[in-house]
């Protein structure tokens, strides 16, 4: 008789989240995409801290004259002639105003909104997706509403209904605040569809496992059976749509912005900079291209955070 | 599959009656008022008297009924009128702009054709763009060929077309001097120099438009192909004997396109949408341009009719890929 060997593991039991970062740390775009976003992130949060110029001040009298129309430093290598100044990196614009500092203060509100909105769709896409996954009564008419909102001429809708509320929010909230929860809730209210289906699909399918019909048989409560359960296992499937989420979310208030329908114009964001400077462009490009490069390397790096995600999240992929 | 088509048509009719109220709605709960821009010494008497010349006077519903009346019976005997010479429609009243006191669909149909070359044009190119780069990025997975492409499709994903199409401005118009920046719609083609002329100017905005569409599309094709590379079907054909052309272009190829081509279908009606930002950018008069100028100018019906033309593309288009899908592929069946 031989004896019986109990396979001893040769390495420590390693927690799921460690085996996810192992993923996705092998995926090297999404590695640089969100170390950038990071950075974006920290220039725009601690920059306007940090940086000595003002992103409203206007310069009045002498000053004005002197100080409008700067171009950026970087410009002197082909230009040694042009207005410059090292005080001011990315030059100023037609009233004097620091670029660098407006781009700072823009991408705050841009990365905000992004954020904010992200939040919402995610709230309410996951809130509809959970009810008609696990009631089977509300099901039907909860995707036949996710249909009717996918059907909607979203763009349109949103530019009118941007124009059309803007004047009373003002009125009650204060002109900045009242379009940033507008523009908020417009782009919330009309993303949240495919995080509902995509949630929807899930539960549907963890409903009939055997966890969830131990959990239902010791009596649970519906409540408690959905947060602690359900929701940690649609965990993945929301993260990476809420990278997405951000992408579409900052376009569309860039678009907004460039449109002329966004915030008002002493309120920077990238979008509005850049519809400010294109009447310009033939002068100074470069008041065009930087907002423009701020909003495409954003969305790009969290493009490719999310794309890094869904395959760190996948455990078909995972460990290939 | 007919059954199936005919009960899809029947719900699309609930569908779009429900986009229009709440177009309608939406237009109905705007704080806006459309005297606002009237003086105030006219006096309160006769600015009642045009709100009501404007339609104002009546209560909600009545409007809404109003306007679908007008929309979905007065307007296709106008155009049934148009192309037949009858006159059905003699002294129908129709939806009138607010702005220009002339009826909106006429204003609809001059601008159409502008917004439906540039777009179409892009979406041909596109597409003629975007299946081969996907093609041979699934034929060749992992390969520098790959990687330049999901680089490109990130890019054409993340660069935001009113970016896309200020930076070419900037480097083609203004810097090179190549192409006109502004689309001149007055361009006829008569000769040779102004079809270069047409051509020139078109080039940009259809790039713009393009690039964003290929991103997209050659993704799906890309992984529709790596979909089907790995199949049995694949190994029998190459085992045959079959060169390997024949193999992924024949048999591959025709069964990736299945997916790919509902998703050309329901790409349409979203190109229309971001049309608007790119007709912006490039002075093109076409519909993207006439909602803006209809909202600034807060002309309800022609920001109504526009918005609920945009809906009918939508649904329109989801019917037709849901039926292509069916026709294309016999294992799926919707019974």
């Amino acid at each position: 008789m031989t004896e019986l060997h109990t396979p001893t593991p040769t390495a420590p039991p390693r927690s799921q989240w460690l085996e996810i970062w192992t993923q996705f740390k092998s995926h090297s775009g999404a590695l640089i995409g969100g170390l950038l976003f990071v950075l974006i992130l920290l220039i725009v949060v601690v920059g306007p801290f940090v940086y000595w110029n003002d992103a409203t001040v206007v310069p009045t009298g002498r000053d004005f004259i002197k100080l409008r129309d700067m171009r950026p430093i970087y410009h002197g290598l082909w230009d040694p002639g042009a207005k410059m100044n090292w005080a001011y990196p990315l030059g100023t614009d037609n009233l004097g105003r620091d670029t660098l500092a407006r781009l700072m203060f823009g991408g705050r509100v841009s990365i905000a909104v992004g954020l904010a909105a992200m939040i919402l769709a995610l709230f309410l896409g996951t809130f509809i997706g959970v009810i008609a996954g696990y009631y089977k009564r509300l099901d039907g008419l909860l995707m036949r509403l996710t249909d009717l909102f996918l059907a909607l001429p979203l763009l349109p809708m949103i530019l009118v209904a941007a124009v059309l509320f803007r004047e009373s929010l003002s009125k009650s909230i204060g002109p900045e605040g009242g379009v940033f929860v507008l523009i908020v809730c417009l782009i919330g209210i009309t993303s949240w569809m495919p995080t509902a289906r995509i949630v929807r699909g899930d539960v549907l399918a963890l409903k009939e496992r055997e966890f969830v019909v131990a959990a239902q048989s010791i009596g649970t409560r519906n409540s408690k059976l959905v947060l602690r359960h359900i929701l940690p296992n649609v965990l993945s499937p929301i993260m990476v749509s809420a990278t997405l989420g951000i992408a579409t979310a900052i376009i569309t208030e860039s678009s907004l912005s460039f449109l002329g329908f966004g915030f008002p114009p002493d309120f920077p964001t990238w979008g509005r900079l850049l519809n400010d400077a294109v009447d310009r462009m033939t002068l100074y490009p470069e008041r065009v291209i930087w907002p423009g490069l701020m909003i495409s390397l954003s969305v790009l790096c969290v493009n490719y955070l999310g794309d890094g995600l869904r395959d760190a999240l996948d455990p078909r992929i995972r460990g290939r | 599959m007919l059954t199936f088509t005919v009960r899809r048509l029947i719900l699309a009719v609930p569908t779009l009656l429900f986009i229009s109220l709440v177009i309608f709605l939406l237009l109905e709960l705007a704080p806006g008022d459309p005297m606002a821009q009237v003086p105030l010494t006219v006096p309160p008497e006769v600015k009642e008297k045009m709100r009501e010349a404007l339609g104002l006077g009546e209560p909600a519903h009545i409007r809404f009924w109003k306007w679908l009346v007008q929309f979905f019976w007065i307007e296709p005997q106008v155009l049934i009128d148009h192309y037949f010479g009858t006159s059905f429609s003699q002294g129908d009243l129709r939806v009138i702009s607010w702005q220009t006191r002339s009826p909106v669909m006429d204003i609809v149909i001059q601008r159409l054709p502008q917004t439906l070359t540039v777009v179409g044009t892009a979406y041909v190119v596109a597409i003629l763009i975007a299946l081969p780069i996907g093609i041979y990025s699934a034929y060749r997975q992992y390969s520098w060929f790959d990687q330049l492409g999901t680089f490109v499709s990130m890019v054409g994903f993340s660069v935001p077309p009113f970016f896309s199409g200020v930076l070419v401005i900037v480097i083609f118009s203004v810097q090179l001097g190549w192409f006109p920046s502004i689309y001149d719609t007055t361009h006829v083609v008569t000769d040779w120099d102004s079809f270069v002329f047409q051509l020139k100017q078109m080039i940009m905005p259809v790039m713009v438009l393009a690039l964003q569409i290929t991103a997209q599309l050659s993704r799906f094709m890309r992984a529709s192909m790596l979909d089907n590379l790995n199949q049995d079907y694949v190994r029998t054909a190459r085992a045959k004997g079959l060169s390997e052309y024949i193999v992924v272009m024949v048999h591959v190829l025709r069964n990736s396109m299945i997916p790919v081509i509902t998703v050309i279908a329901l790409g349409i009606p979203s190109i229309f949408g971001g049309a608007i930002i790119t007709e912006q950018v490039f002075k093109v008069n076409g519909i993207g341009q006439l909602l803006i100028g209809a909202i600034e100018a807060n002309d309800l019906p022609m920001v109504q009719t526009l918005t609920f033309i945009f809906a009918v593309l939508i649904v329109t288009f989801n019917l037709i890929a849901d039926v292509l899908y069916g026709i294309l592929d016999p294992r799926i069946r919707y019974d």
